[in-house]
């Protein structure tokens, strides 16, 4: 019963890290329409720049902060520079450039760093470190900054003026720049926020995974599932279903024989294609609007 | 040839350089004069002629390597039938590669079936495949397709090791070359390629056709106007997943092509890479054109093998820099830039 627990207790770690990533393609797809597949990987680098400032010597909770301003300028750099070329057009063009983004951001680590995998520290304390206990301290420890994460994104997009301006751009660009909003820089928030939101589904997995530049290449996956469930519109869907596929996925490689270790990757696929057949209407689950 | 008699002046490629697709995909190159190749039956003949000629003359290392441009080419092409002439994406086309390749294996390798069978039972099994993933993807507008086939892609790895016992695992299975027969006299890696090149060239030929009958031309409405094709009786949803089929078969026909020609199958000969820089070669290749898909063929056999000599990280920034470089500032690849020279040339000789 005791092992049970401690399944779950991981899979909703694991779960955190891919609604974390599922978070930030919403973000994304919600300003302008664009399904990221750099996304995993622009997450891996930003571990990379978390993993090099620790081994210069800064404490964690100091490199944390630094690693997540350099993400969300880096962000917006990237869209200014790149997506920009491609926003408005059919599917095509935005996917080829992200995915050619992958490939390259992909490949630039390995350059920089090498294909080597690397040990990342574990932030969280180990005080009681008898085995099972340690690793449910750090699955706490994750759900505790994704769930921070969330409240902290929601208050930004609820509370506060630049929120309310990126909601007005998210529902309706033309309406918003006849507003005398600066659309384009707007956008190139959303995907600098939504770099920053993902540096955290990198930093907290790197632990669990370890350090190397195909990390997030199955994480990205999981991610795109729980994406999916939420019609890239939902946040709170597609953050739901990302706790929820950490758990299947975990459940079923333990207790399913069929499955196991190997085809665990078969749960999201499956996820996705269910969604697929039973999904009603153009696109979004419940309600689309005013879900910040 | 079912265009003979509708009012253009040439038929063949020429009729297929009219049609509206065609138009608006290059078209969207600033200083293109629309001035069309004027000896493109002499090129094509030429070419059809060196392709012949060329297991004759070039040593057999190279004759393999044109092999692999044609088998390359003949995934593309049908990859291209969803991407350029579709407008949707697919990034899971390694994974029909995979299926068609395994059935070869399979099929000769464990069951000693004639090799020939190999290649209409891929066929048949990738169509059903694509038609069934493509329903449900296709159905939702929105980028699903993309994220589904990539998803695909991702899986197929592990399922291939998972049922070893069938596939061989990750230790892969060799696939018995198919011998020529004695009458030909010729030698082995002669025999395959111009087996590839006819299966290349019956593939082409049906792309060209499909594209211009009833069903290429309700999928170019589709893909520009899915609800004024809707309002004139063209079903978006099944004229995509048809294509899909199609496309998937292509790919699981070059799948059982590379399968004879490498003698081996392995799962990590078949992971998400495959299918991005098969997507990758279509886009550099040019989307929308049928030089495109074997010009991407030509970059997928020389270019990630080339860099490679020069580190493990190069592939991947040659390829990944070369997408975006290309959508951004070239978007109809490849084929449109050859256009465009053919076109000056063809503009300066006539002035001369």
């Amino acid at each position: 019963m005791a092992g049970l627990l401690l399944q779950i207790v991981q899979g909703l770690s694991l779960g955190a890290v891919y609604a974390g990533l599922a978070l930030a393609l919403v973000l994304v797809h919600r300003f302008n329409g664009i399904v990221n597949f750099a996304q995993g990987e622009l997450a891996m680098l930003s571990a990379y720049v978390a993993w090099q400032l620790l081994d210069a010597g800064l404490p964690f909770w100091a490199a944390l902060p630094v690693t997540l301003a350099v993400s969300l300028v880096g962000g917006m750099l990237v869209e200014r520079s790149i997506i920009r070329r491609v926003e408005g057009d059919r599917e095509l063009a935005p996917v080829a450039v992200t995915v050619g983004l992958m490939v390259f951001v992909n490949a630039a680590a390995g350059l920089v760093w090498s294909f080597a995998v690397r040990s990342f520290p574990n932030p969280f304390p180990a005080a009681l470190s008898f085995g099972s206990a340690q690793s449910g301290f750090s699955a706490l420890g994750v759900l505790g900054v994704v769930a921070v994460m969330m409240l902290l994104l929601h208050a930004f997009f609820r509370h506060t003026g630049a929120g309310l301006i990126m909601r007005a751009v998210a529902a309706d660009p033309v309406a918003a720049r006849l507003s005398g909003v600066r659309v384009g820089r707007v956008l190139g928030l959303g995907w600098g926020l939504a770099a920053a939101v993902g540096a955290i589904a990198g930093i907290l997995v790197a632990p669990l995974l370890f350090l190397e530049p195909n990390m997030m290449g199955g994480v990205l996956v999981y991610a795109f599932a729980a994406a999916v469930v939420g019609g890239f519109r939902d946040p709170v869907a597609a953050v739901v279903a990302g706790l929820g596929l950490g758990v299947a996925e975990t459940l079923a490689g333990t207790y399913v024989a069929f499955v196991g270790a190997d085809l665990k990757v078969i749960v999201p696929l499956l996820v996705i294609v269910a969604v697929l057949v039973l999904r009603r209407g153009p696109a979004g689950t419940a309600g689309t609007a005013g879900q910040w | 040839m079912r265009h003979g008699n509708d009012g253009r002046e040439g038929t063949g490629v020429n009729a297929v350089a009219q049609t509206g697709h065609r138009r608006l995909a290059v078209g969207r190159m600033a200083g293109d004069r629309r001035r069309v190749w004027p000896w493109q039956r002499t090129t094509l003949a030429a070419l059809a002629v060196a392709a012949c000629a060329a297991p004759f003359v070039l040593e057999p290392y190279r004759v393999f390597q044109l092999t692999m441009v044609l088998v390359y080419g003949i995934a593309l092409l049908g990859l291209n039938l969803v991407v350029g002439h579709g407008g949707r994406v697919s990034l899971g086309h390694g994974a029909f590669l995979a299926i068609g390749a395994y059935i070869a294996a399979i099929m000769t390798g464990r069951l000693g079936v004639p090799y020939p069978l190999a290649l209409p039972v891929a066929a048949l099994v990738t169509f059903g495949l694509g038609l069934a993933l493509g329903r449900p993807a296709l159905r939702l507008s929105g980028p699903y397709l993309a994220v589904v086939t990539f998803v695909t892609a991702a899986v197929v790895p592990p399922v291939i090791k998972r049922f070893g016992t069938v596939t061989g695992g990750s230790m892969g299975l060799s696939v018995p070359v198919p011998s020529p027969p004695s009458w030909t006299g010729l030698a082995e890696d002669q025999w395959l390629y111009l087996l590839v090149l006819a299966v290349a060239a019956v593939a082409f030929a049906a792309a060209r056709n499909l594209l211009e009958s009833r069903a290429g031309r309700a999928l170019t409405a589709v893909r520009e106007n899915p609800a004024a094709a809707e309002i004139l009786g063209v079903r978006p949803g099944s004229h995509r997943a048809l294509a899909f089929g199609w496309s998937a078969m292509y790919a699981g026909v070059a799948g059982t092509l590379y399968a004879w020609v490498v003698g081996f199958v392995s799962p990590d000969s078949f992971t998400v890479t495959l299918s991005i820089v098969l997507l990758a070669a279509v886009v550099i290749g040019g989307p929308g054109s049928l030089a495109g898909p074997l010009l991407g063929g030509v970059f997928v056999t020389f270019v990630p093998a080339a860099a490679q000599r020069a580190g493990d990280a190069i592939p991947g920034i040659v390829s990944g820099l070369l997408i975006i470089v290309v959508v951004c500032f070239a978007p109809t690849g490849l084929a449109g830039l050859l256009r465009m020279a053919a076109g000056g040339v063809a503009r300066r000789l006539g002035r001369g």
